[in-house]
């Protein structure tokens, strides 16, 4: 079947329109969401497995051969993260049915769910740059929609700024495309690549610099990078838990993703300034989200800040450019998705039982709910990376790809920043888990075993990803030898190049 | 004509910066307006304004256009139209419920809610 | 507040129907000349509200009982459907059939599936810009 590829955005596509005739009838939705969610997540894991044996799998949409048309392109590296995304979808649907509130599932919750899966599938699995700018609209009025819905007055407060960030980074992004498209006269990333290395003949034109500039810029305003995070912290502490832990695992990821491919199949010929700039912002990233992990005191907004850590972190094994590091930064990548979904979800019990997301507010958790404290505390240790945990292993392989390269400072300061993240997160571990236990109003109300679910197979699947990183590990190599080596992806979208 | 158009797109993204830098809502939202119009005739520029037939038809047409980005150009609008439309009516709504449309007292800050 | 708008109204009456056809003729002028779907569903939702203005909400909503919503959704499964059923046939997604068939009334015609996915453009249009424009005029 040549459209095995296209199934992990299909299936969203077609059950977010079927919930839209569904949307007065909440246990049917639920139904429906939940098993093509599941049926998503086995497609997505058969087409793992498929580029695995066959290699990169190509499709070419409406039958117009590449670089005529949109190509989707599915190497390992998108394989493996359109599959993180359907798993961590399942599992923030099945955290909804008890957390989101009627009213918002009555109004095309779930349907605005699937559409931003289907941006976010598409974004990952797309081999067109302007298609790329397509999925991106398309997961963002997605994202538009799930930040406003409910109405309160952060929220409309928050996406006004959400949206003229966006709206902005768009425009941006048009006009990236559109000095690409004048130089390299054609869109598909593969053909731009092959005509980038065509121009350049040792080193690039300017223009292909300030390009690549350009491109830093709009996919790190998505990815929030320093200094373009400044939306982040005030945009994500609006919405409701599960929809958080979407924008936090997927949102930023995919600018993450996209920076990446860019990065390393467009602008690979001449690195000495654009991925030193790079590298500059992933350190300054790092050390900007350690200070705000460590200076606030809500559970919401140390983690938030986090993000941009982890961030950091992908982006300097990135820009390192060596095998070892990129491996490390895919590695790093999947398990932040993971760990932060986790983490999200259980922050939203916590507000959900103490009301607040002060820490001040909060203590004594764990004595009512030693489940919700142990599952906190493995996902804390995950998150710093302690071995054998799953951020230990990324970032070992990014700090040596970083000596590698030479970029010992930087090397150092991820080192470093571990030991903050662990400092942080321990933060909200022993001020709100420990202490005198409070009583807090309707915190009976909250269903804390259902909701417990979902965040638990999170964390349990991070203890695998770690544990067992001996046999992930042939995959995200697999994936990273695409990435060192462009040839691979451009010889299996164009054939005869 | 490059010239020229470089200069209109040019005062296109003047104002709009202009714009959006304003405490208003509503001049907010006219200048993202005027920044999507301004990327989507650089997109026209930069693809060459040419004068001669459609779109290519055949194989051996003496002069054409080149018809992506005019493609691009349409699925740029559709999706500004779109925004742009949620935009306005977000600011409607948050305008009814914080009572304002000045930038300066959405600031979200602990005085400020 | 009770306005004059005697020759609106009127003129709607006619004009409607005029922008109706116009918009269905660019829409099948779509097939191999400029127009489309898109073009023909702001045509068509640029008659409604005319409508609207010439009308109050509540006498349209009556002359034209859609939920625009529902619309949105029929449109998308027709174009999502349209490259879908490319599945079946084992090739690529979206990619379309087109042929010359022999009508019995309309003699030799061009038949292409690309209308269908057109067709549920213009569903998505209509219904989106009605959906638009339906919420910022609901509350006055």
């Amino acid at each position: 079947m040549i459209n095995f590829l296209i199934l992990p955005i299909l299936i969203p596509l077609v059950t977010g329109v079927l919930l839209i005739f569904a949307a007065k009838r909440i246990m049917l939705q639920r139904w429906i969401a939940g098993i093509s969610s599941v049926i998503a997540i086995i497609f997505s894991a058969l087409l793992v497995q498929k580029v695995r044996a066959r290699g990169i799998q190509t499709l070419d949409v409406s039958s117009w051969e590449a670089p005529f048309g949109i190509t989707l392109v599915s190497d390992m590296m998108s394989a493996l993260l359109v599959l993180t995304t359907s798993i961590i979808a399942f599992l923030c649907l099945i955290y909804s049915f008890w957390s989101i509130g009627e009213a918002r599932e009555k109004f095309y919750y779930y349907a605005a769910f699937n559409f931003l899966i289907v941006g976010v599938n598409g974004a990952f699995t797309t081999g067109d740059i302007f298609n790329l700018f397509v999925f991106f609209e398309v997961m963002l009025m997605a994202s538009y929609v799930l930040l406003v819905l409910g109405g309160k007055k952060a929220q409309l407060r928050e996406s006004i700024k959400y949206i003229l960030v966006n709206v902005i980074s768009s425009a941006l992004f048009v006009i990236a495309v559109a000095y690409l498209y004048s130089v390299v006269g054609t869109l598909n990333m593969a053909h731009i690549s092959v005509r980038i290395s065509e121009a350049s003949q040792g080193t690039p034109p300017g223009i292909i610099t300030v390009i690549a500039v350009l491109f830093l810029i709009v996919f790190g305003l998505k990815g929030a990078i320093f200094p373009l995070y400044f939306w982040m912290p005030g945009s994500y502490y609006a919405p409701p838990a599960p929809v958080l832990a979407l924008f936090g695992a997927l949102l930023t990821k995919v600018g993450v993703y996209s920076i990446t491919r860019t990065y390393t199949l467009f602008f690979y010929h001449d690195t000495g300034f654009t991925h030193q700039l790079l590298s500059f912002l992933a350190i300054m990233s790092i050390i900007a989200g350690v200070i705000g992990a460590i200076a606030y005191w809500d559970i919401k907004k140390i983690i938030i800040y986090n993000i941009i850590i982890a961030v950091g972190a992908i982006l300097f094994g990135v820009s390192a450019m060596t095998t070892d590091s990129l491996t490390g930064s895919i590695f790093y990548l999947i398990h932040d998705m993971i760990i932060k979904a986790a983490l999200f979800l259980l922050a939203g019990i916590v507000i959900a039982i103490a009301g607040t997301s002060n820490l001040h507010k909060i203590s004594g958790l764990i004595k009512r709910y030693p489940g919700l404290g142990w599952t906190f505390f493995i996902s804390a240790l995950a998150l710093a990376g302690i071995p054998p945990l799953s951020g230990f292993v990324g970032k070992l392989l990014i700090v040596k790809g970083g000596f590698e390269a030479e970029h010992y400072w930087g090397a150092g300061i991820v080192l470093m920043s571990s030991l903050l993240v662990l400092f942080s997160i321990m933060k909200v571990f022993i001020n709100g888990f420990w202490g005198t236990p409070r009583a807090y109003k309707g915190e009976d109300k909250v269903p804390v075993g259902k909701m417990l679910i979902a965040p638990v197979i999170l964390v349990i699947i991070a203890v695998f990803y770690g544990v067992g990183s001996e046999y992930v590990y042939p995959y995200i190599s697999q994936a990273a030898e695409t990435l060192a080596n462009p040839e691979i992806y451009i010889e299996a979208v164009l054939k005869e190049y | 004509m490059e010239i020229l158009m470089a200069f209109v797109i040019g005062i296109l993204f003047m104002s709009a910066t202009y714009l959006m830098l304003s405490k208003s809502l509503l001049r907010i939202i006219v200048g993202t307006g005027l920044l999507s119009h301004g990327a989507h005739m650089l997109i026209l520029t930069m693809g060459g304004l040419k004068k001669g037939a459609a779109p290519l038809l055949g194989e051996n047409a003496p002069s054409y256009t080149d018809p992506i980005p005019q493609a691009l150009i349409l699925t740029a609008i559709v999706i500004s139209f779109g925004v742009t439309a949620f935009f306005l009516v977000l600011a409607y709504r948050a305008y009814q419920e914080l009572g304002t449309d000045n930038m300066d007292r959405m600031r979200g800050t602990e005085g400020n809610d | 507040m009770k306005t004059n708008d005697i020759i609106l109204q009127t003129a709607t009456k006619v004009v409607l129907f005029l922008i109706v056809l116009f918009s269905i003729h660019i829409f099948f002028a779509g097939h191999y000349t400029p127009g489309g779907g898109f073009v023909g569903g702001l045509l068509t939702s640029g008659a409604i509200v005319l409508l609207l203005l010439a009308f109050d909400m509540k006498t349209v909503s009556k002359i034209l009982p859609v939920n625009y919503i529902h619309m949105i959704a029929v449109g998308l499964l027709f174009s999502i459907g349209t490259g879908a059923g490319a599945l079946l046939f084992n090739v690529p997604f979206l990619t379309h059939a087109f042929g010359h068939v022999d009508l019995p009334v309309l003699g030799d015609t061009s038949l292409h599936t690309a209308t269908l996915f057109d067709l549920g453009v213009f569903l998505v249009v209509v219904g989106v810009t009605m959906t638009i424009i339906q919420t910022i005029g609901e509350d006055e």
